[in-house]
C-alpha cells in the first residue's frame, strides 16, 4: 500500500522569529530565512535541513509519493545505555514526528521520474540502522524496478550504534542495492549534506555515479576528534569540508542549495539520454 | 539461502553446509563456557596471539605475497597474495597487526590507508579473472583515522571495497581472526561464508569509542562490550556470522598449531561445498545473506494483511 503523507508544516511561534547565524553572527529573520531555503542570507551558511523540506526543496511541485513509511526499529541486541534503545527511538519519533531517520518515496524532478530518499538527521543523528538499511535498499530495489534514476540526500552521523554488528552490516545491503540498481543502467546521484560521516560515507554515499555536496559540508570518514588526537595537532581549518573533498577529487561538484534541484535534474536528464537517440543541433 | 543451494545441490545430510563436519561451531549450544564480552576483546587484542602472517604460514602450503595497489603505494597493514590450499589456488588478503612495538608501528596497528583496501580490490579483480576463491583474514581496530587516509579517500576505499566483494565473481569466505573493527574490518569482510575464531569481536565500534559517546567516559568500556554484543557467539547468535573456528581453553596464543589445523580444516570445507555452487545461485545468496540481517517492524503490512480475506491470506500461504 502507497500512502500519500501531506507536507508537515513547521511550525512558526512568535518566539523563534529570530535565527542567528552561526557562522557570521548575522540576525535572520525565519520567514526570510525559509525563503531562501534556510541558508544565510549574509554569509551564505547552509543551516541543516529536515528529510520532509529537503524532500519539498528538491522534488517536483506535489510530485512526491512516499513508500515504506511505516517502518520501525526493534532492539536487536537490547541495547541499554545510560537509557534503552527503544526509549531513545521514542524520543526522536517524538521530536521529528518521523519512525525513523530516513524519508524515501517517489517523484520526479524536473520533469524525470526519481526515487528520491532524504535522511533526518535530528533523528538520531540521522544513524543508520536496520530501519535505514531496509527503506534504502527497498528504494534502491523500487527504483531499479521501475526504471528510475536513484537520488538518495545523505545527512548523518553513520552506523547506529545500538543495533551493534547488525547496524554495520547495513552497509553491504545498501551498497548491494545500489550497485544492483546501477547495473540495471539507471542514474544514482548522492548528495552529501551536513553532516556526512562514518559508515554512510563509507558505504552507498560514496558511490554515487554523481557525487554533489553541499557548501561547507562536514563529510568524512572518521570523527574530526579522533584524526586529531591520532596526529596530536590541531586539524587545518576546511577539513572534512566539502571544498576539500572536492579538492582531493572525493564529490563531483559543491553546489549551492539553491541550485541543487536544477543540478539534479540535468545530470539525471544527462544520463537517461544514450548516444544512439542524440540528435545534435535541435 | 546458502542451505537452499545445498539443499538444491541434492538432498544432502543435514550438515550439507560442511561446518560441523570441519569442526566449525555452527550453533552456541555447543560452547562449553562463553566468556564475558570483555574478556573475548582482551583475547582478541592479546598481542601474542597468532596474527595474519603466521596464520598464513601455517594454514596454506604455499604463500607468495603481492605488493601495491598500482596507484599510490603500498601498505604494511594488508597483506595480499597467492597460496595454495590443499591443491587448490587461492587468493589472500588479510590485515596484519604487529606482533612486537616496532613491527606495530611498521604496520601502523593493522589500520590499513586507502591503498590497503585499493590493493585488495586490485586482489580482488585478479580473483575473478583467474577464477580462484577469495579468503580474507580480518584482524584490525579499523581504518586508519589520520588526515591522510582522509586526503586519499578513506571511505571511498571501503565503500568501493564492499561494493566489488559484494559482486565478486569468485567464491569468498571471510575469518575473523581478532579484532573485527567497524567499516574498516568489514571492508575485507563480505562473503559467501562468514566466521570467526571462538575468542574474536566484531563491532560496528570499539567498546572505549562507544563508552566515550554513550556515557562520556571511556571507563565505561566494559559495560559497552556488553551491550554491543560483538563477540563471537552473540554474533552467531544475531545471525550475522555463520559459524565460529574453536581455539583452546587459554586462546589461540597457547595452541597455535592446533588453531591453525581447525581453521584450515575449516577453510578446505567451505571451499568445497562453494566450488560445487553456480556462480550466479553464489551471488544471488549472497545478495540475500546481507539483505535478510537485521529485524524491523511493519505495523502497516501487518495490517494490511489483517485486512485481506481469509481466503486471499491462505493463497498468500501457500505461495499462489
Amino acid at each position: 500500500m502507497r500512502l500519500r503523507v501531506p507536507f508537515v508544516k513547521r511550525s512558526e511561534s512568535a518566539q523563534h522569529l529570530w535565527t542567528q547565524c552561526p557562522h557570521c553572527g548575522e540576525m535572520l529573520f525565519n520567514k526570510q530565512l525559509a525563503r531562501n531555503l534556510n541558508v544565510c542570507t549574509k554569509c551564505e551558511h547552509h543551516f541543516r535541513v529536515g528529510a520532509r523540506e529537503r524532500i519539498e526543496q528538491l522534488a517536483d511541485r506535489a510530485s512526491f509519493a512516499e513508500i515504506d513509511p511505516t517502518l520501525v526499529s526493534m532492539d536487536p541486541l537490547g541495547f541499554v545505555d545510560q537509557k534503552p534503545y527503544p526509549a531513545r527511538i521514542a524520543e526522536s519519533q517524538a521530536k521529528t514526528a518521523e519512525r525513523d531517520a530516513v524519508v524515501c518515496g517517489d517523484a520526479t524532478i524536473g520533469g524525470h521520474p526519481v526515487t528520491l530518499a532524504a535522511m533526518e538527521f535530528s533523528f538520531m543523528g540521522g544513524s543508520m540502522g536496520t530501519v535505514v538499511g531496509e527503506k534504502l535498499a527497498r528504494a534502491a530495489e523500487h527504483a531499479r524496478d521501475g526504471r528510475r534514476g536513484l537520488v538518495i540526500v545523505s545527512a548523518s552521523g553513520g552506523a547506529r550504534m545500538q543495533e551493534g554488528t547488525i547496524a554495520l552490516m547495513q552497509l553491504v545491503k545498501t551498497v548491494a542495492a545500489v550497485t544492483r540498481h546501477g547495473k540495471a543502467g539507471l542514474p544514482f546521484v548522492s548528495v552529501l549534506t551536513d553532516p556526512t560521516t562514518g559508515g554512510v560515507l563509507a558505504s552507498y554515499a560514496s558511490l554515487g555515479d554523481v557525487i554533489l555536496a553541499e557548501p561547507g559540508a562536514l563529510i568524512g570518514f572518521s570523527g574530526a576528534r579522533v584524526t586529531s588526537s591520532t596526529i596530536g595537532a590541531e586539524l587545518p581549518e576546511g577539513f572534512q569540508r566539502a571544498e576539500f573533498l572536492l579538492r582531493h577529487g572525493f564529490v563531483d561538484q559543491v553546489v549551492p542549495r539553491a541550485q541543487l534541484r536544477d543540478r539534479i535534474a540535468f545530470f539525471l536528464g544527462a544520463f537517461s539520454r544514450p548516444a544512439r537517440e542524440m540528435r545534435w543541433g535541435v | 539461502m546458502l542451505e537452499k543451494i545445498d539443499r538444491a545441490l541434492g538432498g544432502r545430510e543435514p550438515d550439507g553446509d560442511g561446518l560441523a563436519s570441519s569442526g566449525v561451531i555452527a550453533d552456541v549450544a555447543g560452547i562449553a563456557n562463553r566468556r564475558s564480552p570483555w574478556e573475548a576483546v582482551q583475547l582478541a587484542r592479546n598481542i601474542q596471539r597468532p596474527h595474519s602472517q603466521e596464520l598464513i604460514g601455517l594454514v596454506f602450503d604455499r604463500f607468495q605475497e603481492l605488493h601495491g595497489d598500482r596507484g599510490f603505494g603500498d601498505d604494511p597493514a594488508v597483506i595480499a597474495g597467492l597460496a595454495d590450499l590443499g591443491g587448490r589456488s587461492v587468493v589472500v588478503v588479510a590485515q596484519q597487526k604487529g606482533s612486537s612495538t616496532e613491527e606495530n608501528i611498521a604496520r601502523s596497528f593493522g589500520m590499513p590507508h586507502p591503498e590497503g583496501y585499493r590493493k585488495a580490490i586490485r586482489l580482488f579483480r585478479l580473483a575473478e579473472k583467474f577464477g580462484l576463491p577469495v579468503i580474507t583474514f580480518i584482524d584490525t581496530p579499523g581504518a586508519h583515522p589520520g588526515p591522510e587516509a582522509e586526503e586519499r579517500g578513506q571511505a571511498e576505499a571501503i565503500a568501493r571495497s564492499i561494493q566489488v566483494m559484494g559482486e565478486l565473481e569468485a567464491p569468498v569466505v571471510a575469518v575473523v581472526i581478532g579484532e573485527g573493527g567497524s567499516g574498516g574490518a568489514l571492508a575485507l569482510g563480505v562473503g559467501d561464508v562468514v566466521l570467526m575464531m571462538q575468542n574474536a569481536v566484531y563491532s560496528v565500534i570499539s567498546p572505549e569509542g562507544c563508552a566515550a559517546i554513550l556515557w562520556r567516559s571511556a571507563s565505561e568500556a566494559e559495560r559497552a562490550a556488553k551491550a554491543l554484543r560483538g563477540a563471537g557467539p552473540d554474533l552467531l547468535e544475531l545471525g550475522v556470522i555463520d559459524g565460529l573456528v574453536p581455539e583452546p581453553e587459554g586462546g589461540a596464543h597457547t595452541d597455535r598449531q592446533a588453531v591453525a589445523a581447525g581453521l584450515r580444516r575449516a577453510l578446505v570445507a567451505q571451499l568445497d561445498r562453494l566450488a560445487s555452487v553456480p556462480l550466479s545461485d553464489l551471488l544471488a545468496a549472497r545478495y540475500d545473506r546481507y539483505r535478510e540481517i537485521g529485524s524491523f517492524a511493519d505495523p502497516s503490512a501487518a495490517a494490511a494483511e489483517k485486512a485481506k480475506p481469509w481466503w486471499r491470506r491462505a493463497l498468500g500461504k501457500a505461495g499462489l
